[in-house]
């Protein structure tokens, strides 16, 4: 082992020795991270079906995704994708902040139980990333499942198969996402035991109802972590994949309503050997998550309460 | 008096919403149990937890698996990789912490950045190149494209959870053992690491949950039944799925929530502080 300098000045040695240990990292960066950016940037200027060697295409995966280039129509099925998946997160990521924040509310007392019921209301989170949740989902929301049992037992009326009616299939895989809203009310739930006490006790001397103390202490105390939370399940929802595959059979259907930007990018890449055009949707997947988190710190920006320094 | 008595109505009644919402909200997860000990057709359609008649023929037959291959093969692979992968990202996540955290060298600032972004991209742009380079290498159908990543602290949350953690150990320990000369390495060995062991407990957790969960990348890579994880193995009931299979199922998929569960409550501490911390994302 070597021994580090002592003393105030680095030596080159010093600064040597101190890379060894960051020497893994940054071999991974370079080898797993950067230089398959740059490859797959590349690629995705490509016609690319891994046996023969890439072909460059120019711009041509980009604009056959968004207008079409000669010979090449419009590539509808990636737009409509695309659509899908911006409805599940834009309906399911607002959704479970909601719900993440109104029990958090509700455990926000002195109560003994607390670890308890956090612990059950994170059993989703903990259970829903796995194929075995997706699986009991499908069997769920199935024309002859336990959700329509109950629907025909207490409303007497036909149900449809929520699982294999386009209208409704996306809606099952909302539920299933906003079901899973445990890291964020965790989140919060620390959050809202930063805020001071006596911040809500004099605005009820000063007469304020709960609506007011929710909109004018409550939600201005939580306002960073609200945007957090936003950006990370924003990033991660558009990402998901495991729970659209096994409930559509890994097709995205029925008549694609569950097309998840990633399940059509796996299609793309893995079922169909079309690498490059996978390469490209995946540069575009970066560009709208960039996007829209930048667009979100921005607002963030703007409505943001922090706190007055430490 | 009259504020504590209203106090405790109030208490009360939100205790009450909670435990309703929460059984609510258990209620698919309890009937997914209940189910893989009812009898066949009893199990699409019957939305009552209760089994009329109790039976272990659905463990009994998922177990023997599918084709040749046994469902302990599947546990046991997925074991494999797992453990692989923990031992690895407890081993080298915390090494980078370290030099983050504690050693000075030139260009540290530039390369925490470098490793937050790393943070915040998302996994599919490297999937692609990541499976021709495996490819090249003849990986496919090994478990090395889970585990060799793994080696080099790829998985940057990790290693941001552990250098916030070590940031906040005191400095005179290493500062006096480095007086001491203890050397660059010990320092991280003796002091370091036995400090951090919560913060290297929440990276064993989430590190296990996920490449247990993990269906999209053993989707990629494995393709012989003998090879197939846990996640592999409950799609391929599912492809075969006959009326018949659905009990051998739901059975196999109680079996591999287990070990998520026994985790989560044995060491729900650790849980709490790693989401709490870092939103790390459940």
């Amino acid at each position: 082992m070597r021994s580090s300098g002592i003393g105030r000045g680095r030596t080159l040695r010093d600064d040597l020795s101190s890379y060894a240990f960051l020497a893994p990292w940054l071999v991974g960066f370079f080898v797993l991270t950067l230089y398959p950016m740059i490859y797959s940037l590349y690629l995705s200027f490509t016609e690319y079906n891994i046996l023969e060697p890439p072909k460059w295409v120019g711009m041509r995966n980009f604009l056959v995704m968004f207008v079409g280039a000669d010979r090449y129509p419009r590539d509808e099925r990636f737009l409509n994708s695309l659509f899908v998946t911006f409805r599940f997160v834009f309906l399911s990521v607002p959704l479970k902040l909601v719900f993440a924040l109104a029990v958090a509310m509700l455990m926000n007392q002195k109560m003994r139980l607390i670890p308890l019921y956090r612990a059950i209301y994170y059993i989703p989170t903990l259970l829903g990333g796995s194929v075995a949740i997706a699986v009991l989902w499908r069997r769920l929301f199935a024309g002859d499942g336990v959700v329509n049992s109950i629907l025909r037992a207490l409303f007497h009326f036909d149900p449809p198969s929520w699982i294999s009616n386009p209208k409704y299939a996306l809606g099952t895989l909302i539920i299933l996402a906003v079901w899973q809203f445990g890291s964020p009310m965790i989140i919060f739930l620390a959050g809202l035991k930063q805020i001071p006490q006596e911040y809500y006790e004099a605005a009820e001397v000063d007469g304020a109802g709960k609506v007011r103390r929710f909109l004018a202490i409550t939600l201005p105390g939580l306002s960073p972590i609200i945007f957090f939370n936003l950006v990370m399940q924003m990033i991660s929802s558009f990402q998901s994949f495991t729970q659209a595959y096994i409930i559509s059979g890994g097709q995205g259907g029925p008549i694609d309503s569950t097309l998840f930007y990633s399940l059509y990018l796996y299609q793309h890449g893995f079922a169909w050997s079309h690498m490059g055009y996978a390469a490209a949707m995946a540069w575009i997947l970066l560009l709208i998550i960039a996007v829209l988190t930048v667009l979100v710190f921005r607002g963030s920006n703007s409505l943001v309460t922090y706190g007055s320094g430490e | 008096m009259k504020g504590r008595a209203a106090g405790l109505g109030k208490s009360a009644i939100s205790n009450l919403i909670i435990v309703v919402l929460g059984i609510g909200m258990l209620y698919p997860v309890l009937w997914l149990v209940m189910a893989s000990f009812k009898e066949g057709t009893q199990i699409f359609s019957d939305p009552g937890l209760w089994p009329k008649t109790w039976t272990l023929k659905n463990y009994g037959k998922g177990w023997e698996g599918i084709g040749i291959v046994p469902f302990s093969t599947f546990f046991a692979n997925s074991f494999m990789i797992c453990v692989s992968c923990v031992v690895a990202n407890a081993a080298f996540c915390s090494l980078t912490a370290y030099a983050f955290a504690r050693l000075r060298f030139r260009g540290k600032g530039f390369w925490f950045a470098v490793m937050l972004l790393t943070m915040m991209l998302p996994g599919h742009v490297t999937t692609i190149p990541r499976y021709i380079i495996f490819r090249s290498f003849g990986w496919i159908d090994t478990f090395l494209p889970f585990i060799v990543p793994k080696l080099f602290a790829t998985d940057a949350f990790f290693v941001f959870l552990l250098v916030q953690f070590i940031r906040s150990l005191p400095k005179d320990i290493d500062e006096s053992a480095r007086i001491d000369g203890c050397s660059k390495f010990g320092i991280y060995m003796r002091i370091i690491m036995p400090l951090s062991v919560p913060a290297v407990i929440t990276t064993v957790l989430f590190t296990f949950l996920w490449t247990w969960d993990d269906f999209f990348n053993q989707m990629l890579y494995l393709n012989s039944p003998q090879k197939y994880t846990v996640p592999m193995g409950l799609r391929l009931f599912l492809d075969s799925s006959g009326a018949s299979s659905w009990g051998p199922m739901f059975a196999m998929s109680v079996l591999s929530l287990v070990p998520s569960f026994i985790l989560f409550f044995s060491l729900q501490k650790y849980f709490i502080q790693g989401i709490a911390t870092t939103g790390i994302k459940g």
